[in-house]
């Protein structure tokens, strides 16, 4: 099968320093894919290129058959790739439905007002929650409230490809499966998710596959289940300890 | 979800109550101060779009308040040019020279970009002040024509006191259609987070050069009205010290809102007039006051006052 996106051989650069050290990578349409690895490892990096916000890059990123090479955000998210930052970047004065009407910036151009209504309905849908904080300042949700804001927000510029960096950041579990439960339904629905976490457990038991990174390189690749089973991720990124990952290997 | 529109509401008792003030009161000095205050009004709405709502700051805007006043000067004093085709041609002055200026600058932020246009404001004085032969330097530029429509000359404070508050009024009502538009949206968006309103697909590059485009040739408008009510212009009335009076209207007033503008505007124009009576002490005073308005207002005069008035019928209310 086609894949949706390929990255091939991409090295992504901070002025002189190389964050990313050519990265290949696929992913096929219908597909959660989970990126996971330590710190600095270079998996954010990898969403702002896809996302056109970082232009300091060289290899190859495709999308459905075309070049992401020299476009800027706003050309990536037309094309349908939409991005859930870091640390959610919600915009707190504003009110919550102006957030969301704000993801649906690229597509409000177009005249599409009916689609973005139906959009907004979706996504209500999803997370009644933010229908009932409609006026409110999305500064004053909670932290879970917020992450929920961000993907709906990221889910109005209709995207086919979702890209999420973080979103269990300081969340209680309980939320962050909730929201692993959410990624599901859209996945269901035919949403591409691309997932990174550094909470691995609970994103490859949402994923299909997962790319384990290391300072810049995939070390690892494989099934979900595969790289939960494994010993090195488990030691590594797991948070099994010592002792019973010695117990495991004897 | 269609509202009854508070703001057009208020523009419309404002108008009103403008109008009222505008045919009532007869003297001269009173008429010029509120001319003042609406001239000052524009420039920090002016720059209130783009700071308040948009999040840069310009520590240079009197530079196109400048660009306004002297292209009109130049163009209807000494060429003799119609001061209503001298019009189009300051504003877009002002709007060229701040595309060539912002599409570099407008990549700084915060501080950087505040020196950045810093340094501008002040190339674009010491220009006014040098360029003797077209400018008239230091000393000033004579002789600027008054303003006529159809044979009627507005050269009365009355007249000229409608003309400004009428174009006060149609940019409160411009500026509300912005903010309240996906544009608006946008620019606020870009106030919160660059990267976050670049990657729901935001041209932030773009939308920042045209408010700026838009906040210049605001500026310049205001320019214009202060070149052809005193018919004298000086390179001071547009150096440093006035940048950062509007900035200053801007913070005062509140940021990111309209009626802000006026509020700051007014009590930065009528304030100085008041201190008179404190002789030297004068700048101190003033100094006090504005202090004092940012450790008990610190959110600005408008939403100050409406906090205000909320909390003392909440106190009433008990």
């Amino acid at each position: 099968m086609e894949s949706m996106l390929r990255i091939r051989n991409l090295k992504c650069f901070y002025g002189r320093i190389m964050a990313v050290k050519g990265i290949s990578l696929s992913v096929k349409q219908g597909e959660i894919i989970a990126l996971i690895g330590a710190n600095g490892a270079g998996k954010s990096t990898l969403m702002e290129a896809v996302s056109g916000i970082l232009r300091s890059w060289t290899g190859e990123i495709v999308f459905e058959g075309k070049s992401l090479k020299g476009m800027d955000p706003p050309a990536v998210v037309r094309s349908g790739i939409s991005l859930v930052p870091e640390g959610r970047l919600i915009f707190p004065p504003l009110s919550v439905y102006d957030n969301l009407r704000l993801g649906a910036y690229t597509r409000l151009r177009q005249r599409a007002k009916e689609e973005v209504e139906q959009s907004m309905e979706m996504v209500t849908s999803l997370f009644p929650i933010l229908e009932e904080r409609f006026t409110q300042p999305a500064g004053t949700l909670s932290g879970g409230e917020q992450q929920m804001l961000a993907i709906g927000r990221s889910l109005m510029a209709k995207p086919r490809l979702l890209l999420l960096d973080e979103p269990s950041m300081g969340l209680a579990p309980l939320i962050v499966e909730k929201i692993m439960e959410v990624l599901e339904t859209l996945r269901r629905q035919g949403l591409t998710i691309v997932l990174v976490e550094q909470n691995a457990r609970a994103a490859l038991e949402a994923a299909d596959r997962g790319y384990v990174f290391e300072t810049g390189t995939v070390v690892l690749e494989g099934k979900a289940d595969d790289l939960l089973s494994d010993q090195n991720v488990k030691r590594a990124y797991l948070g099994k300890d010592y002792e019973e990952f010695d117990d495991e290997q004897r | 979800m269609k509202k009854p529109d508070k703001h057009t509401i208020a523009c419309i008792l404002f108008a009103a109550g403008a109008t009222a003030v505008g045919l009532m009161l007869d003297d001269p000095y009173y008429l010029q101060v509120l001319i003042f205050i609406g001239i000052n009004t524009l420039l920090a709405l002016s720059l209130n779009l783009l700071m308040g709502y948009a999040g840069q700051i310009s520590l240079g805007h009197a530079a196109f308040y400048g660009i306004g006043a002297y292209t009109t000067a130049v163009l209807s004093a000494t060429y003799g040019i119609s001061p209503w085709l001298a019009l189009p041609a300051a504003i877009f002055m002002a709007m060229a020279v701040a595309y060539i200026v912002g599409k570099p600058t407008l990549r700084l932020s915060g501080y950087y970009l505040g020196m950045g246009t810093l340094g501008f404001g002040m190339i674009v004085s010491i220009v006014f002040r040098e360029w003797h032969s077209v400018t008239g330097g230091a000393s000033g530029f004579v002789g600027i024509p008054p303003l006529e429509i159809a044979g009627f000359a507005l050269d009365t404070d009355r007249s000229y006191f409608f003309l400004v508050w009428a174009v006060v009024l149609f940019f409160f009502l411009i500026s509300r259609r912005i903010i309240d538009s996906r544009v608006g949206r946008a620019l606020r968006a870009i106030h919160d987070g660059e990267h976050a309103a670049a990657a729901m697909g935001v041209d932030t590059a773009r939308m920042k050069l045209s408010i700026f485009v838009l906040s210049a040739a605001m500026a310049s408008l205001a320019g214009f009205l202060y070149a052809h009510q005193i018919y004298f212009i000086s390179p001071e009335t547009f150096g440093f010290m006035a940048s950062i009076r509007i900035v200053t209207m801007v913070v005062i007033g509140g940021m990111a809102s309209i009626w802000g503008s006026l509020l700051g505007a007014s009590l930065l124009t009528i304030l100085p007039e008041w201190l008179h009576a404190f002789a030297d002490y004068e700048m101190m005073v003033y100094g006090l006051v504005l202090m004092l308005v940012m450790i008990f207002l610190p959110q600005g005069l408008t939403r100050g006052i409406i906090d205000l008035y909320n909390s003392s019928r909440k106190k009433h209310d008990q």
